[in-house]
């Protein structure tokens, strides 16, 4: 049996799962932008799978293209604020921040 | 059947640093682990015959992103001290959070088994490269899209500039 459409999916399943757990357990904000980086990694791989089994159907790389780009625009802001709050409360745990200023 | 056996290694490289980078104690050890994960996803992405985007993913991914995240970690986090020791809620959140997960990636497998997909498979011929076609489609169908996105940058980089800066 050849790898098909539901091999792929399954690893973009784990790789969301386990994204989740990142994002729901870590305190570090830094750690839950890695799980952020994960769940948008198992999107783009079923965008692409969806993509080559609907016979190399392009419009799926270029879905995956903006996810990439807007993730890494999501972390050079999200990284700014982060570097902004450790300047405020000399560490970045993320339900120990409370208020929006000091 | 190779591309069994390469589709089997990168999927087992992916899981397993994803696993280091989602239960290690140690933030250094879950940014390197990351490298590994966005290889595999990138190894991946080229039997899914999308060079383009496995070039692209090790680009930003690993060029920028990755380094954009440790330079995060060393700047907000006390290297010398206990602080690098990354810490995780209690038990009881642990837990919730497992079963969250678990539920979560068991209902996506069911629906990823049980569905009957719509496919059609590719002719296996001619495989050329994805480049062109996905030039012509950002340069002709998703035009507004491109542009917008280019503003989006722009704008962006001078917002993280400007918080990052502040004060």
């Amino acid at each position: 049996m050849g790898i098909g459409l539901s091999h792929y999916l399954i690893l973009s399943a784990i790789l969301f799962g386990l994204g989740i757990f990142a994002i729901v357990t870590r305190k570090n904000a830094v750690l839950v932008l890695m799980g952020i980086e994960l769940v948008l990694n198992s999107a783009n791989i079923n965008f692409i799978s969806f993509a080559k089994f609907n016979n190399l159907n392009i419009d799926g790389h270029i879905a995956a293209i903006f996810v990439i780009m807007l993730a890494a625009i999501e972390v050079a802001v999200a990284l700014a604020i982060v570097l902004n709050i450790y300047q405020n409360y000399k560490h970045i745990n993320v339900d120990e921040i409370d208020s929006l200023k000091d | 059947m190779l591309t069994d056996i390469v589709f089997w290694f990168f999927a087992v490289l992916t899981i397993l640093s994803t696993g280091i980078v989602v239960f290690s104690r140690n933030m250094i050890y879950s940014v390197f682990a990351l490298l590994f994960t966005f290889f595999g996803v990138a190894g991946i992405y080229v039997l899914l015959n999308a060079d383009f985007l496995a070039v692209t993913q090790i680009m930003i991914y690993i060029g920028g992103i990755l380094v954009l995240l440790i330079f995060g970690i060393m700047l907000t986090s006390n290297i010398t001290g206990v602080d690098i020791k990354s810490s995780q809620t209690g038990n009881i959140q642990m837990i919730f959070a497992g079963l969250l997960s678990l539920i979560i990636i068991s209902g996506l497998i069911f629906i990823a088994i049980t569905t009957n997909w719509y496919t059609k498979p590719h002719n296996i011929g001619k495989v050329s490269s994805s480049i062109d076609l996905i030039g012509k489609s950002l340069l002709i169908d998703y035009l507004l899209a491109f542009e917008s996105a280019s503003v989006l940058l722009l704008i962006a980089i001078i917002g993280a500039a400007l918080i990052a800066r502040r004060k």
